[in-house]
């Protein structure tokens, strides 16, 4: 079985995001990126179950701007076999990749898509939902397990009052939530290996998806920034405030 | 305009967050609400104040709210709307943005702000910054963040409930099993007080030091992600921009550094109150009162004080 992880270069998870002088947007201009936090736990499941036997094949793909392969490297770094770059605008909308996404499972025929389940910057959560849809599979999302057996995969999904368990025919999507597996760091000889692995690079256009957004930035403003209060000496003081100042208990 | 809300419910009850879009629904217009499942809820639906109509889907494959069968349901449903709006949380994120997909729109996820039909303010980068952005689809799909918009009434309407029949699903998910937190506390996302810790609690046993807090004041537990990730209480705990976003009147935080991921999820509390070891932890910028100092010496002498 080959599973197809989608990976996006975002904002380094460390970095405080700075909204650009003009509301235009957030600067990424001269910041670290990094690969999407909940992407490399894909990778590091896709990986895992090929180690395990379960998959023959881990292939990478990204939509973006040319420096989106320094990802992909990472990935394939962690040990994804190969990878492929779909250019296109600077981050394109769920809608759009879902799109591109579905192009590129009609070629590679994978038997599972692992995503994040959102990226930190435009925080959609909506990527694998979509792919999903378009392809009249089943999904799995904010999957905290994933078990594939007899065709079909089994996902501990992370939801509102607990978990929940699914079963899902192959082919499926899933998307990774914070606790499915600890990604591990590529070493050094793996990070060489990686630069000689396969890189393929197409088009949207090529692909016949239409990239235009839907959605239209007006503005992109700092929130209302919270004042730091006071530092009160004693629990007494404290329960003092709450009850005359603040008027919460 | 109508906007149809996907009205999310768990053991019987709807989901606070619900009523909140219906809230947010109502500021666009007229709002038909669809409840999957439970026959009860769907009458208790039609109590809501401001719901002009209840839909509801009987059929058994709607009874755990899997996404294959209600998107294509609400994508059947869709032509008589102009929005389709479901609460931000698991079952609305899950559901969504497969409805939209098939309906080839572009969802707007977690919006905080109606401006007018078109135009919606969601946060993005953990809240870091606000975007407000218009959407050129006809139709639009929006989740609606429960914090941002107080809860419709339950009681006062009598809207009239009218079944609606299955739609097509392919045959891809089945439902397993469902385990969820036993709790005799307060839901997290709607609490009016939460006690949260983080990797300051040390562990699993010592987290407990909070529960005697939390039952004095009536309070929901919350944790940051250091916390859920060492163990101490399960997922359904994290608060920040990966797990629940809560805006109770009074938000207690022990021993939780406050990244900004964590921060994301509980700014918005109208008083903070953070107690610390460490009197650089940036918790303290956010918090209103703050005690530099021990949390287990804090912790008690703070139910005590109660008493």
């Amino acid at each position: 079985m080959k599973i197809v992880v989608p990976v996006k270069r975002v904002v380094d998870y460390n970095i405080k995001p700075r909204v650009k002088a003009d509301g235009s947007g957030v600067e990424t201009a001269g910041v670290k990126m990094s690969m999407n936090p909940f992407d490399e736990i894909a990778v590091e499941e896709a990986v895992r179950l090929k180690e395990k036997g379960v998959a023959t094949e881990v292939v990478v793909v990204s939509i973006g701007v040319q420096q989106a392969q320094d990802t992909l490297r990472t990935a394939m770094a962690m040990g994804a076999d190969r990878a492929i770059l779909v250019l296109s605008e600077e981050s394109p909308e769920p809608l759009a990749v879902a799109k591109v996404l579905k192009a590129i499972s009609e070629k590679e025929q994978p038997g599972l898509f692992i995503l994040g389940k959102q990226a930190i910057d435009d925080d959609m959560n909506a990527t694998g939902q979509m792919l999903a849809g378009l392809l009249g599979w089943g999904q799995g999302t904010f999957a905290g397990k994933v078990e594939v057996t007899d065709g079909r995969v089994l996902v501990t999904r992370e939801i509102d009052g607990g978990t929940e368990d699914v079963s899902l025919a192959l082919p499926a999507v899933v998307t990774a939530d914070l606790r499915l597996n600890e990604p591990r760091y590529a070493s050094l000889p793996n990070i060489m290996k990686a630069r000689k692995k396969p890189l393929e690079t197409l088009k949207a256009e090529d692909l016949g998806v239409d990239m235009a957004r839907r959605l239209t930035v007006v503005s992109v403003a700092e929130p209302e920034q919270r004042k730091a209060g006071v530092k009160v000496g004693s629990v007494g003081e404290l329960v003092e405030k709450l009850r005359n100042e603040a008027k919460v208990i | 305009m109508t906007a149809l809300v996907l009205l999310d419910h768990e053991e019987g009850r709807i989901r606070k967050s619900a009523l909140s879009a219906v809230t947010a629904a109502a500021q666009l217009g007229d709002v038909h609400v669809l409840v999957a499942g439970d026959a009860a809820v769907a009458q208790a639906a039609a109590a809501i104040s401001g719901v002009s109509k209840v839909l509801h889907a009987a059929d058994a494959q709607y009874a755990h709210e899997l996404a294959e069968p209600l998107a294509a349901l609400i994508v059947s449903l869709a032509g008589g709307y102009d929005q389709i709006i479901a609460a931000a949380g698991a079952v609305g994120k899950n559901v969504l943005p497969r409805a939209a997909a098939l309906l080839d729109v572009q969802p707007i996820p977690e919006v905080v702000r109606i401006v007018d039909a078109e135009t919606f303010v969601r946060p993005i980068y953990a809240g870091n910054a606000l975007a407000t952005v218009r959407s050129s689809d006809a139709k639009k799909v929006l989740t609606v963040r429960g914090s941002a918009f107080d809860a419709a009434p339950a009681e006062g309407g009598s809207a009239p409930v009218e079944a609606v029949a299955p739609a097509t699903t392919p045959n891809v998910s089945e439902f397993v099993a469902v385990h969820l937190s036993e709790s005799e506390r307060p839901e997290l996302e709607s609490a009016r007080v939460v006690v949260s810790g983080g990797r300051g609690l040390q562990s699993e046993e010592k987290f407990h030091i909070l529960e005697p807090l939390a039952d004095k004041l009536g309070a929901a537990i919350g944790a940051s992600r250091a916390a859920v990730d060492s163990g101490f209480v399960p997922n359904e705990f994290q608060v920040g921009q990966t797990g629940k976003i809560v805006a109770p009147e009074l938000y207690l935080a022990f021993g939780i550094s406050g990244a900004i991921q964590h921060l994301a999820g509980m700014k918005d509390s109208r008083v903070i109150v953070a107690v610390n070891k460490d009197p650089e932890a940036p918790i303290f910028q956010v918090a209103d009162y703050g005690i530099e100092g021990d949390l287990f010496e804090v912790v008690p002498a703070l139910t005590a004080a109660l008493s």
